[in-house]
């Protein structure tokens, strides 16, 4: 997994709430059997005007004009701005995959779905949550400054807006120190293979229906 | 010791080891595994050189992409007409080739939707804790287990490890108190929940549904019931133990059996919170002020009576939800003020993980005796949970009941509630489904989906548009 440490970037606003992952990824491109390619097809039932499916060329399809990630302002953005409820529905971590393969490093809302806010941290993307009252400033902000980049530092669990504004966000400390040295968490499991044999055993007398 | 939820004493009985911050690995009994979320967990195991740690945990089936139709089945995979979707499950056969694990191919009369096949093969049991790369993994809470979806990282994680790196969840109380009305049906009690705390008011909960109209059903019920813990936005959503539970699940091919039943059986009696267990959060709903539901958004909570009317935005004081009711009416092609019951659909769907198993089906059966679907349906399809659901609707009759009112009878799969098959709405099409989602372009681009109970969708199939279940003959 990349490392997070600290981040610069353009900051894309999606202004909707309850944001699924049927949305962030249609279903016809989870056919795939590869972690790749799906930033293309990122949003695709918002971000085109006609329908997609899996082999076309994305680069000749007509684009949408309204939807921010098509407007010339946001080209090369790499933060999302989002709002409440962002990843509900499907676990399908093709939705992640779609984001950080668009370029998309860190989205920041008022609040995730719990299945999208785990897949986030497994694959390098860093869910930020802050309160609905910065965000809908953050979305004025952004709104108003073409070309406004954001600061994101991980260490010091800083979002600095492009007026210079620091806000403070919380995060898993297990979770923090995995980004920052991108840890891989099959490897830090596996330092307790003991104890996960210890408990097994153990089961095995307690509840041997379940082994 | 101090009293426990549920969801407490499960927890506690599957911690590994845990950190001062709370962070636990959490032991995985049993992880049930798809054609969709699985390859790249199993491409992931290749290139770091691990294996399985406990095969015997993983039961696998292809579900999400398998045709619907008999034409296309019963030749292994070559009926399968989209070149990538069979990719996709060629892949699932050749890993758990590789893998040696357990697999119920596409023609096994035991394949099926990943979560209808664990209950019924008795490879969902009580105070597991059961995990699949789909959301909807909530349902195996119905027989007092912790179950929730998982990512694909967790999934490759889960098979590599045994363990799920974990924080603990607050524990919410859902309880239904007293008794339905007729026609009134799981499916209906679970969108009234839904309708109540909001798609997002179970995030970060684990929700134990109670109280007598949840005692009072079914394992089917159930598990429709905690199937949509997930649109309330609880990844888990459970049900204590009870007879029910038990009677279910005696005699499945993979419970246990002899003296080893009867201690599981004993170690049962205390999957249930414990009086004065504390919860987080409680909600209570009155079962009798529960009637027939039908969304008519793009979100589970966008919810209503069938006696009721579209809501208009205008009658809506926040500002952002109004905004989000009109688009979700723009996008649904309904007017506000517009009775449920007038709204006229072009397609039905009776299947899914919510509504596929064989009391779904006798309910759809019980509308559909001796009538007909209505001219201006394009398709009514009924798509059973199993093989194994499909073979007993058979041999009661129903496939017969529901042919010759102009449904029709389908092979096992997630078929249209996803549509990653060539089951699907175009655009501007309206459906009647017991599915689970009615986001945007869930069952097709431009689709408009309204989620029902298996009755409810039937008794539309017959009239051609939403009717109250209640007011016309047959059914529960």
């Amino acid at each position: 997994m990349d490392k997070f440490v600290v981040h610069k970037g353009l900051v894309v606003p999606l202004d909707r709430s309850n944001v699924d992952t049927d949305a962030i990824i249609p279903k016809q491109y989870l056919k795939s059997i590869s972690k790749t390619g799906f930033g293309p097809t990122l949003f695709d039932d918002w971000r085109y005007t006609e329908p997609g499916e899996p082999g076309m060329d994305h680069s000749n399809r007509s684009l949408n004009e309204n939807f921010a990630l098509n407007q010339p302002r946001y080209q090369g953005a790499s933060i999302l701005l989002a709002r409440e409820n962002f990843g509900c529905g499907s676990s399908r971590e093709h939705a992640v995959w779609a984001l950080t393969d668009y370029g998309i490093k860190a989205v920041i809302a008022p609040s995730y779905a719990d299945i999208f806010f785990n897949n986030s941290f497994k694959n390098g993307l860093l869910p930020i949550v802050l309160s609905e009252s910065i965000i809908d400033g953050l979305f004025n902000e952004v709104e108003a400054n073409e070309g406004a980049e954001f600061t994101i530092d991980l260490e010091q669990k800083k979002v600095i807006s492009a007026s210079g504004t620091s806000y403070d966000f919380e995060v898993d400390e297990f979770r923090k120190h995995c980004l920052l040295n991108g840890l891989d968490d099959i490897g830090l499991t596996l330092q307790h293979a003991d104890a996960i044999r210890q408990y097994e055993s153990k089961r095995k007398q307690e509840a041997p229906w379940l082994m | 010791m101090s009293a426990k939820t549920l969801y407490d004493k499960i927890w506690d009985a599957h911690v590994v080891h845990q950190e001062e911050d709370g962070t636990a690995l959490l032991y995985i009994d049993r992880h049930l595994v798809h054609e969709v979320t699985s390859p790249q967990a199993f491409e992931g195991l290749r290139m770091a050189g691990r294996g399985l740690w406990r095969t015997n945990s993983i039961l696998a089936v292809p579900d999400h992409n398998v045709p619907t139709t008999t034409e296309n089945r019963g030749n292994g995979t070559a009926g399968i007409s989209d070149p990538v979707a069979k990719i996709q499950i060629e892949t699932l056969n050749s890993n758990c080739d590789e893998f040696k694990i357990n697999e119920f191919h596409m023609d096994d009369i035991r394949q099926g939707i990943v979560h209808v096949i664990g209950p019924e093969q008795g490879a969902t049991l009580p105070g597991m804790t059961v995990v699949c790369g789909d959301s909807h993994t909530s349902t195996h809470g119905a027989f007092g287990a912790l179950a929730h979806g998982i990512g694909t990282s967790e999934v490759e994680h889960v098979m590599a490890t045994q363990c799920l790196i974990q924080k603990k969840m607050k524990n919410m109380l859902v309880s239904v108190d007293g008794k339905v009305g007729a026609g009134v049906t799981a499916k209906d009690i679970v969108l009234a929940i839904i309708g109540e705390i909001g798609t997002a008011g179970g995030t970060g909960y684990a929700i134990e549904f109670a109280g007598e109209a949840i005692a009072d059903l079914s394992m089917e019920g159930r598990m429709t019931v905690c199937n949509m813990a997930i649109e309330g936005g609880a990844r888990a959503g459970l049900i204590a133990v009870d007879d029910t539970t038990i009677n279910y699940v005696k005699g499945r091919p993979y419970a246990p059996t002899g003296e080893v039943w009867d201690q599981a059986v004993t170690a049962w009696q205390d999957l249930h919170s414990d009086e004065g267990a504390h919860f987080d959060h409680v909600v209570r709903l009155d079962a009798k002020s529960i009637e027939p539901q039908v969304t008519w958004g793009t979100s589970p909570e966008m919810v209503v009576p069938v006696t009721a009317n579209v809501p208009n935005p205008a009658d809506e004081a926040d500002a952002v939800k109004s905004q989000g009711i009109s688009a979700a009416l723009e996008y649904m092609g309904l007017e506000a003020g517009q009775p449920i019951n007038e709204i006229k659909v072009d397609k039905v769907f009776i299947g899914s993980c919510t509504n596929s198993r064989i009391e779904d089906i006798r309910e759809a059966a019980a509308i559909a005796k001796g009538k007909q679907v209505s001219a201006d349906i394009k398709l009514a399809m009924v798509v059973p949970g199993s093989g194994l659901v499909k073979q007993q609707a058979e041999k009661e009759g129903l496939d017969t009941i529901l042919k010759d009112a102009g449904f029709e009878w389908r092979e096992p799969g997630c078929s249209m509630c996803l549509a990653m098959n060539a089951d699907r709405l175009e655009s501007g099409e309206r459906c009647a489904s017991t599915s689970n989602r009615n986001f945007e372009g869930r069952q097709g681009q431009g689709g408009r989906t309204h989620l029902v109970s298996p009755a409810m969708a039937a008794a539309a199939a017959i009239a051609g548009h939403f009717v109250d279940v209640r007011t016309i003959g047959g059914g529960a």
